[in-house]
């Protein structure tokens, strides 16, 4: 479950980073549909903060701890809505780059993720 | 797009380069990534596993804390600031490539790596390129405050 919910954050995660880099080519600033595309990803970001942390309940451990684990899930909570934010103070094409490298950011916090999970 | 805003936010309020307007806030961005990262994985370990690679731990957390000013002083903008900020970029880079080249030459100094460990590789080589890139982008923002007619520079 945990597994699954990494690779689709981090397809969608990635699919976010090239439709905001798209639009930073088109000197365009994020606007609504961007910001539904980063809710999405954002909603799966939680998803995986909540499946992770019942499994941790279970008792099951993550093959590299505990707190580097759950650090990691909230970073990848926190990163998009965090660029998004800073895209809301930015209208420029440079709001769109940097929720673009958001997304970036959180696809590699998705396969550090797998590493420390030990998928 | 960026130059007209750019001159609204200078006619009102005091006059303080503004260094956070267009790439300067990717920069914020990839700056405050790095912060978090290297703050977070020095004090975790640091505080769980010193002993293993004291060196290497010491420098992921000096590298933190050069971050963390650097991204203080892009957000608060101001000349001294944006001065402040370039040292601190240059120090960086010269940070980057010693320890860089300190882990390639020395491996046995370091059992365990840090954020700049093989010139930043682990991070994408972002530890190279961020200062690079910051150092660039701190020049233009001088030349642009110094006058009207440097602003192309």
């Amino acid at each position: 479950m945990l597994d699954v919910l990494t690779w689709v954050t981090s397809v969608a995660a990635l699919l976010l980073a090239a439709w905001c880099g798209w639009s930073a080519s088109r000197d365009r600033p994020t606007k609504d549909p961007h910001f539904v595309g980063m809710a999405v990803v954002t909603v799966l970001a939680l998803a995986q903060l909540v499946v992770g942390i019942v499994q941790l309940v279970r008792g099951e451990k993550p093959e590299q701890g505990t707190t580097i684990f759950v650090a990691y899930l909230l970073g990848a909570l926190a990163c998009v809505p965090v660029a998004g934010f800073m895209s809301l103070a930015e209208r420029t094409r440079w709001g769109s780059v940097t929720v673009a490298a958001g997304g970036v950011v959180l696809a590699v916090l998705e396969v550090r993720l797998y590493d420390i999970w030990g998928g | 797009m960026a130059a007209p805003r750019a001159d609204a936010d200078q006619e009102r309020g005091p006059r303080r380069t503004r260094l956070i307007s267009g790439p300067g806030m990717l920069l914020v961005w990839l700056y405050g990534v790095m912060v978090v990262g290297a703050v977070s994985r020095s004090a975790v370990q640091i505080s769980t596993d010193f002993d293993r690679a004291p060196l290497a731990y010491s420098l992921s957390a000096v590298a933190g804390v050069v971050y963390g000013f650097i991204t203080y002083s892009l957000v608060r903008g101001g000349e001294t600031a944006r001065r402040a900020a370039l040292a601190c970029c240059v120090a960086e880079l010269a940070g980057v490539l010693a320890v860089g080249t300190w882990t390639l030459v020395e491996p046995s100094a370091f059992p365990d790596s840090t954020v700049w460990s093989d010139f930043g590789m682990g991070y994408l080589f972002i530890p190279v390129l961020l200062p690079l890139s910051a150092i660039r982008w701190l020049r233009r923002a001088g030349a642009a405050d110094a006058g009207p007619g440097t602003a192309a520079a």
